[in-house]
């Protein structure tokens, strides 16, 4: 259920709808040969044609339209054969152009929809309106001087996918969740890294608010700034009241861009004049309108991964795993791969276990991620397998599973060496429990006159003489047969 | 009343970022209604179930491959800068 602010003149529900501009990864720019290395030093990845120098003349980069392609069909989105780059005009420093080509009527792709996943295990579709390309800006800074901004252009000209959605969103934890599935299916497709602390994903919110039960949609504001999921979430939380107070107090709201303050997190005007959002969209007279075949899309669908949804379903399907672990488990690509090596013709609940609580728990204690992980998929798989035949106990294997951790070492290796195989042998067993019961022979009086609690003690005693090796379950047979 | 009244040329004028003196208005105004009647004679043409003309060329876009053929020429890029530091063009404060 979405979240519903109890105000003084009733219940308040929020729209929300989002533009995130994830920027495409390629080599070179949308309409130029210089570089989009993140970091590099200033101005250093700019070309004539970013500077905006008179004459130069933009030339489309064919990776970046199969990558608004490749998305929009990650997307489940529709592709626009035909789509025209047109001028928004605007000046600022960080745009040398005076314009950002960009696309208005015709963008690449169309309309579409993903699936989020909300913590209560629910699914909610949330519509994509579109997907179109742009240049992006350079950057500013502001803080090295008192009087001045230096702008670097590095970033300038970089290949964007604005990607918008509908108004479906109905409070942060739902952003959280559709910021969440986009990147994962934009890292999936290996269309955007969905680096949103180097900026190459970032969101801007726009919110309204309304009574519950009314369907006309109210005055919206556009939050810049927005960088995290965190903040996104914060800046929800701060604007959606802030717009409720106004409106009980008898206000309206201006439809205006606010910029978020992560600072003091609250959200405040951008000093815009009145005229900041004429923009003037008129069709690109360098670039002619884009126009692609439908073989063309045919090709790159054939060459898309199983995306999120997907997986999370054939993992659920297949390894009858429940919604929640196999949602942990195909956030990542890597991660998904990972799991399905330990899985391999082997237990897949044990495995998804393994992987979950003991590799995915020490790996996040240790801030590190599946790819940095000392235990190899095939090792871990192996020990999975040891588990599984009765090798070793589950008791010894979180030991071997530490040494594994430490050493990166095969378990069958460290098993074999340090001589952890599980005792199977009834005489073995039999004589540790023969053993524990002479050595114990007030305990057994006393369980035998009704204490059954005992029964754990005699089990955990024969444990300690095999030091951990003898197997449970016949320990537990011997010894229910000995102490009737 | 004209098209171009004070109030717009004005606001023209800010959106192409030119500085128009108080004197001036008026004979902008008066040009500037001199194009506009110009290309309104365009709209003697029926262009009902016309398609928009890209381009007199009846060429597909030209793409090129996704190579860095450019770039690392920051000196030539500033050059032309009033200001600029350490790599950096140098303007005037534009935060808000």
């Amino acid at each position: 259920m979405a979240e519903i602010i109890r105000g003084n003149t009733g219940d308040w529900e929020m729209v929300i709808g989002l533009e995130v501009h994830a920027q495409a990864i390629t080599e070179s720019k949308l309409f130029s040969g210089a570089a989009t290395t993140f970091g590099a030093a200033p101005n250093t990845q700019v070309s004539l044609v970013d500077a905006a120098m008179p004459g130069m003349l933009p030339v489309l980069n064919m990776k970046s339209v199969e990558q608004a392609v490749r998305t929009g069909l990650g997307l489940n989105s529709k592709i626009n054969l035909y789509s025209v780059f047109e001028r928004k005009n605007y000046f600022y420093p960080d745009l040398p152009q005076g314009y950002q080509i960009s696309q208005y009527l015709h963008p690449i792709v169309g309309e579409g929809e993903i699936e989020i996943d909300l913590p209560n295990g629910e699914v909610k579709k949330i519509g994509i309106t579109r997907l179109h390309l742009e240049q992006d800006a350079g950057k500013s800074i502001h803080d090295q001087h008192p009087t001045k901004s230096y702008v670097d252009l590095n970033r300038s000209g970089n290949t964007l996918m604005e990607i918008v959605s509908e108004p479906d969103l109905r409070d942060g934890i739902e952003v959280g969740a559709y910021l969440t599935k986009l990147r994962m299916i934009l890292r999936y497709l290996g269309t955007c890294d969905g680096n949103m602390d180097e900026g190459s994903m970032r969101a801007d919110v726009n919110i309204s608010v309304r009574k519950v039960g009314d369907s006309k949609l109210g005055t919206r504001c556009e939050i810049k700034n927005v960088n995290s999921i965190k903040a996104a979430q914060a800046a929800i939380d701060y604007e959606s009241r802030r717009q409720i107070e106004i409106l009980e107090d008898g206000g309206s709201i201006d439809q205006e861009t606010r910029l978020w303050d992560p600072a003091h997190n609250v959200t405040r005007s951008m000093r815009s004049k009145e005229d900041a959002h004429d923009y003037r969209y008129f069709p690109d007279p360098d670039l002619l309108p884009l126009v692609l075949e439908q073989g063309y899309v045919d090709d790159i669908k054939k060459t898309l991964p199983e995306l999120p949804d997907e997986k999370k379903h054939r993992f659920m399907q297949n390894y009858g795993l429940g919604a929640y672990d196999a949602s942990v488990l195909i956030s990542s690509r890597s991660r998904a791969d990972y799991f399905e090596t330990v899985a391999n013709d082997r237990d897949a609940k044990l495995a998804a276990n393994w992987v979950i609580n003991e590799l995915l728990g020490i790996l996040n204690k240790d801030g590190k991620t599946i790819e940095e992980s000392p235990i190899s998929s095939e090792n871990l798989g192996k020990l999975v397998g040891l588990i599984e035949d009765n090798t070793i106990s589950g008791r010894i294997a979180k030991d071997v599973f530490a040494e594994m951790y430490a050493s990166g070492k095969d378990p069958e290796v460290i098993v074999e060496e340090q001589g952890l195989k599980q005792v199977t042998d009834t005489g073995a067993i039999e004589a540790l429990v023969d053993k524990v019961i002479a050595e114990n022979p007030d305990k057994v009086e006393q369980y035998k006159s009704g204490k059954d609690k005992l029964f754990g003690f005699f089990v955990g005693q024969v444990m300690k003489e095999s030091q951990g090796k003898a197997n449970p379950q016949m320990v537990n047979e011997l010894l229910k047969n000995k102490l009737s | 009343m004209s098209v171009m009244d004070q109030k717009t040329v004005r606001k023209v004028a800010r959106l192409a970022q030119i500085e128009v003196q108080d004197s001036e208005i008026e004979a902008v105004g008066k040009k500037l209604e001199g194009i506009l009647g110009f290309v309104e004679q365009l709209s003697e043409v029926n262009t009902d179930n016309v398609e928009p003309l890209a381009s007199v060329n009846e060429i597909p876009l030209v793409l090129r491959e996704d190579a860095v053929t450019d770039g690392g020429i920051a000196d030539k890029v500033l050059k032309n800068a009033p200001e600029s530091q350490e790599g950096f063009f140098v303007v005037s404060k534009i935060v808000e």
